[in-house]
């Protein structure tokens, strides 16, 4: 008897506890909850450096607010947001993963589309491929990293590449942007397709090259508020900063384009 | 003394007196509650993850060219990282084990250093060894070897990350199995390359056995590594765990598919080979 009562406790709780596991797990790919005064932005990765600089002077000009911020791949943001993420703002680098909140009916009101972005060839800073052209990329011997099809910036690629009439036979294709960057660097690659702002981000240690088929895959990044969101206030006035003049000035000067 | 009961002595010099004793299971009670707890929280996810599977879809998803292509270059790859890890983990858990020299512990350390690193670590370090323009790969490009982007990328990844494994497992059947009947072999006049084929190795083939298991199945899970030095291209260097990460991106029913796949293949893997040596293994 006392030992059957013993072992039904010992699995109640067991399983008391492993509930209480499960139910606390979707909050923890965010941060703080939405108190009054925070807001949490979600954006995507090359948001990374134009976004921390924004969030500075939006603190600064709102006195006791807070942004947080998380940055990583727009889809995998899509994923957090959809499992329950505390997320207030949504950036995302391209508009399919945005139409996917929106048919989630995950936000409120209208996204805006803030910045461009285009590819760009990006070499080792000693070029040892010689490429200068994205023709050069099909080329034998040459070493092409690009994004996987299924991420965005590989999407951007095929259509480039359509658009070039040039087929590349790469020798990896990564699943991030940053990857495909790493590689280049690391000096592994001859050459990399990436966005502007990733060449323009990495400085000397890549040298960005320019194509004038990159104009067939224009990249535009919406910014929406999620409808879950608890300081919609907040969330809106970080959404004009960023759409804004002043969030224009500050992705130009990294690279991005106008919508 | 039969060896086995020698060995479980030796093993644990720090275990309770009665721990290995006849009839006495020693387990208290009180330890279910804890025990339980451990067991769902390793059984909970899986069971999560076999709720989100789309079974209709499930067929198609996992013999899709991609998917079939990533199982196919995973298996060869832990089949011949795991010859890799025996070829040199053998040797360095003979050599750990059995001659006490200045540096051991330092040696073993960095041996068991891969246990604790994150992968894309190990991973940044063989970039730097064996890249392009890695301490070993320039030698190698001008002799017209070249490993980045290769399926030998993958092998040496995994053979990073898994080789700590073997050495750990077979060091620790050395140490249980003791030098007794080495001893005695090398004072009837065998020499001590007939003693390590005729005593030692049979001795600890369980150990070995099972060394080699997991040093399979942590080379079939690789990933960070992979993913920083060999590239992510399908047939060439997209090993499953990769192909599941780029899934993921664009379609999380073949994502949770291909997981369950790879758990499959896992549970395989380690279920029947824990089961054919028996209570050695487990000793």
């Amino acid at each position: 008897m006392r030992n059957a009562f013993r072992k039904a406790a010992a699995l109640l709780a067991a399983l008391g506890l492993a509930a209480s596991l499960a139910s606390c797990s979707p909050a923890a790919g965010g941060g703080t909850n939405t108190t009054a005064g925070t807001v949490t932005v979600y954006a995507a990765a090359s948001l990374k450096t134009t976004f921390t600089e924004l969030a500075a002077s939006f603190e600064a000009a709102h006195p006791g607010t807070k942004v947080t911020l998380n940055f990583a791949g727009s889809s995998d943001l899509v994923t957090q947001i959809t499992q329950g993420a505390p997320a207030d703002v949504f950036a995302s680098a391209d508009t399919k993963n945005m139409t996917k909140l929106a048919d989630a009916s995950l936000l409120d009101g209208e996204p805006k589309d803030f910045a461009t972005n285009v590819l760009e060839i990006a070499v080792p800073a000693a070029n040892p491929a010689s490429v200068s052209s994205f023709a050069d990329l099909a080329k034998p011997g040459v070493k092409v990293v690009v994004c996987a099809p299924q991420v965005p910036c590989g999407a951007a690629t095929e259509k480039v590449e359509k658009a070039a009439g040039t087929t590349l036979k790469p020798v990896s294709e990564e699943s991030s942007v940053t990857d495909v960057l790493g590689k280049v660097i690391s000096g592994e690659a001859d050459a990399g397709l990436v966005y502007v702002t990733d060449v323009k981000t990495a400085g000397s240690k890549v040298k960005g090259i320019p194509f004038a088929e990159a104009d067939q895959a224009v990249n535009t990044y919406p910014i929406g508020i999620v409808g879950s969101s608890k300081n919609k206030e907040l969330a809106r006035a970080f959404m004009e900063l960023v759409a804004g003049s002043e969030g224009r000035k500050v992705l130009v000067d990294a690279g991005f384009g106008a919508p | 003394m039969t060896p086995s009961l020698r060995a479980s002595r030796d093993a644990s010099p720090n275990a309770s007196p009665d721990g290995g004793g006849h009839g006495y299971s020693g387990v208290p009670r009180w330890l279910y509650l804890p025990a339980a707890v451990g067991a769902l929280f390793v059984m909970l996810p899986l069971v999560a993850m076999l709720a989100k599977v789309n079974w209709g879809q499930f067929i198609p998803l996992v013999t899709s060219a991609a998917s079939l292509d990533a199982l196919g270059l995973s298996l060869r790859t832990s089949a011949a990282s795991t010859v890799v890890c025996l070829v040199f983990g053998v040797p360095l858990a003979m050599v750990l084990a059995r001659r006490p020299f200045r540096g051991q512990r330092l040696l073993r350390a960095f041996v068991l250093l891969p246990l604790v690193l994150p992968p894309v670590v190990g991973g940044i370090a063989l970039l730097y060894t064996f890249g392009r323009q890695g301490l070993l790969g320039k030698t190698l490009e001008l002799a017209g070897i070249q490993i980045a982007f290769s399926t030998t990328a993958v092998v040496l990844a995994q053979a990073f990350v898994a080789l700590p494994f073997l050495v750990v497992s077979l060091e620790g059947a050395l140490r249980t199995a003791g030098n007794r009947y080495e001893t005695v072999a090398a004072t009837l006049g065998a020499g001590p390359t007939t003693v390590l084929r005729r005593v030692t190795l049979p001795l600890v083939m369980p150990g070995l056995a099972s060394g080699a298991v997991l040093s399979f199945a942590r080379s079939l899970g690789e990933f960070g590594a992979t993913l920083t030095f060999a590239g992510s291209l399908q047939g060439v260097t997209r090993t499953l765990p990769l192909e599941i990460y780029l899934q993921r991106e664009a379609d999380a029913d073949a994502a949770v598919a291909l997981s369950l796949l790879l758990v499959a293949v896992a549970v395989a893997v380690v279920g029947l080979s824990y089961r054919k040596p028996g209570r050695q293994v487990a000793a």
